[in-house]
């Protein structure tokens, strides 16, 4: 953990990572407006004391709203990271403990898997089963599930290839032991900085799906439904635009940069030399 | 004496590969003996010394220990096998996986083939048996240098207290002043432990003192048998006397390879 935040990109993407955790914590407990009220009176109000960030068509607070945005954010960010995690570690292992032909099949299946847009399988999965947070975040998991099954499975063929992973074999190592002692721990940090990077992609699927309208349903406030709303002041008022797609951007960098910090510091050719 | 492994007519082809890697290929390694297989890259070497341990399956042909085939084992006979025979590999860098302490990479033999082994006590007796310190159980591989991680290897093998020790080049990484280290400390060792030793190698010069018998290996055959020194005095096989003469002269071995030449 020192490590990480004596990294330059880690210790920004923890702190960029640490400002939307907290959004996220505090909106749970305390925001200054309840961000579902609508007081159409109180429209397009310009920032202010009470309304930090002014308010949108219904006369919502944005700040709250982007406060509350923070927990849908990153719970389907882990959500999807989580499905994508579950299904496409034990797939990489099947792809890789199989025999070649069925190997070579499975890894066709993903590439093919691979190539079918996301957004697509979200969007059919969203009008089959009605459109939430949850199903998005599910549907994003399962596009992102085969892309760890692709990366991962190379690196478990490698360690387990390893010289380290043949003397355990003539110590008599089993090849559960095997996996459990050298293959997952050296691919360990793959795994690690891969997961952290879909968590940032997912939560910019989040939104984008949130702003086609296939994500979060109204009225919850979700960063990518925000934007969409408040696109209509893009010509009068376009600040407005920019407290959403900010905290967007601020999630995916921030995601983004704690994924490069741990590859840095997990990789042992620059780690440093005493621990 | 009694013969510890028979090798007979093994053949190896990969899968996909046009021609065998290897083959066929007999010979037997008799106990207290410390052979040499020597040969280039390519020759097949490898491949028979990992057939022998039974990491790889033979296209043909039976490998046996002890009059046992040491393919396809399980259960008791498989632990029992890889309790007698242990390896040495030629990249120290490649063969400690980076994640695991010092301790624990010499440790492993044990918890798997000697449950009940007081783990701690014997990995510090291994240390010393390879000269470093107990203190270095405590550390990642990536802060030792080549020759204390392949000190590190052998502490390994030795674990389970092995009858054969079969090394695959265990000093062609290293630096020059230390592969001398290391073959004096492979040589006391063996003498010590009363160890049979098969040693892999490319490099005549390394063989010749710790050696008594070698086999030379060319495009995965056997082309000549025999004491070391005699190998070394008058080579038979064409193939024999261009690997001599290819032996950059190391200043102890002056005299010898002068006489070759």
């Amino acid at each position: 953990m020192i490590a990480l935040l004596r990294n330059p990109s880690g210790l920004v993407g923890v702190l960029l990572v640490a400002v939307v955790v907290a959004a996220a914590l505090t909106s749970l407990l305390w925001t200054p407006h309840d961000p579902l009220i609508v007081d159409p009176a109180a429209g397009w109000l310009a920032p202010s004391a009470s309304h930090l960030l002014g308010t949108d068509a219904l006369g919502r607070d944005s700040f709250s709203a982007l406060l509350v945005g923070a927990q849908v954010t990153l719970g389907s960010a882990l959500l999807a990271t989580a499905v994508a995690a579950a299904l496409g570690l034990p797939l990489a292992a099947i792809i890789e403990l199989t025999p070649p032909m069925l190997s070579a099949f499975l890894q066709r299946f993903v590439d093919i898997m691979i190539a079918f847009p996301t957004l697509i399988l979200a969007v059919i999965l969203v009008t089959s089963f009605g459109s939430s947070t949850w199903t998005a975040a599910v549907a994003v998991g399962l596009g992102a599930s085969v892309v760890v099954a692709r990366t991962v499975a190379p690196e478990l063929r490698r360690a387990r290839s390893s010289d380290y992973a043949l003397l355990a074999t003539a110590a008599g190592a089993s090849s559960g032991r095997i996996m459990l002692h050298h293959v997952l721990p050296n691919a360990g940090s793959t795994i690690v900085v891969r997961l952290t990077q879909i968590l940032a992609g997912s939560a910019l699927a989040e939104a984008g799906l949130s702003y086609l309208g296939f994500g979060t349903p109204t009225p919850t406030p979700s960063w990518g439904r925000t934007l969409a709303e408040m696109q209509p002041q893009i010509m009068t008022r376009p600040e407005v635009l920019l407290a959403p797609a900010l905290c967007i951007v601020i999630v995916v960098l921030g995601f983004n940069l704690l994924g490069d910090g741990l590859r840095d510091i997990l990789d042992p050719r620059t780690r440093r030399s005493t621990p | 004496m009694s013969t510890l492994f028979t090798v007979d007519a093994v053949r190896k082809r990969y899968r996909g590969a046009a021609e065998d890697a290897l083959g066929p290929v007999s010979l037997s390694v008799e106990a207290g003996r410390h052979l040499a297989i020597i040969g280039e890259s390519g020759s097949g070497k490898t491949t028979l010394s990992r057939i022998m341990l039974g990491l790889l399956p033979p296209t043909a042909g039976v490998v046996q220990y002890r009059g046992t085939p040491v393919h396809d084992l399980r259960g008791q006979a498989a632990r029992d096998l890889r309790r007698r025979v242990q390896l040495v590999l030629q990249d120290p860098f490649a063969s400690l996986s980076p994640r695991m302490r010092v301790g624990d990479i010499v440790a492993e033999p044990l918890r798997i083939l000697h449950r009940g082994v007081p783990v701690r006590t014997r990995v510090a007796e291994l240390l010393a048996a390879v000269e470093l310190d107990p203190s270095f159980a405590r550390r990642f591989p990536h802060e030792l240098s080549g020759g204390q991680r392949q000190r590190v290897a052998i502490a390994r093998a030795l674990g389970p207290r092995p009858e054969v020790l079969v090394a695959d080049e265990p000093v062609s990484a290293l630096d020059v002043s230390v592969q001398a280290q290391i073959l004096r400390l492979l040589r006391r060792l063996a003498e010590h432990e009363a160890l049979t030793l098969v040693l892999v190698s490319h490099d005549l010069g390394i063989v010749q003192n710790l050696c008594h018998t070698s086999v030379v290996m060319h495009r995965g055959r056997i082309v000549e048998f025999g004491a070391t020194t005699e190998l070394l005095a008058d080579p038979q096989h064409p193939y024999t006397r261009e690997l001599l003469a290819s032996v950059p002269a190391l200043p102890q071995h002056h005299e010898t390879i002068g006489k070759i030449l």
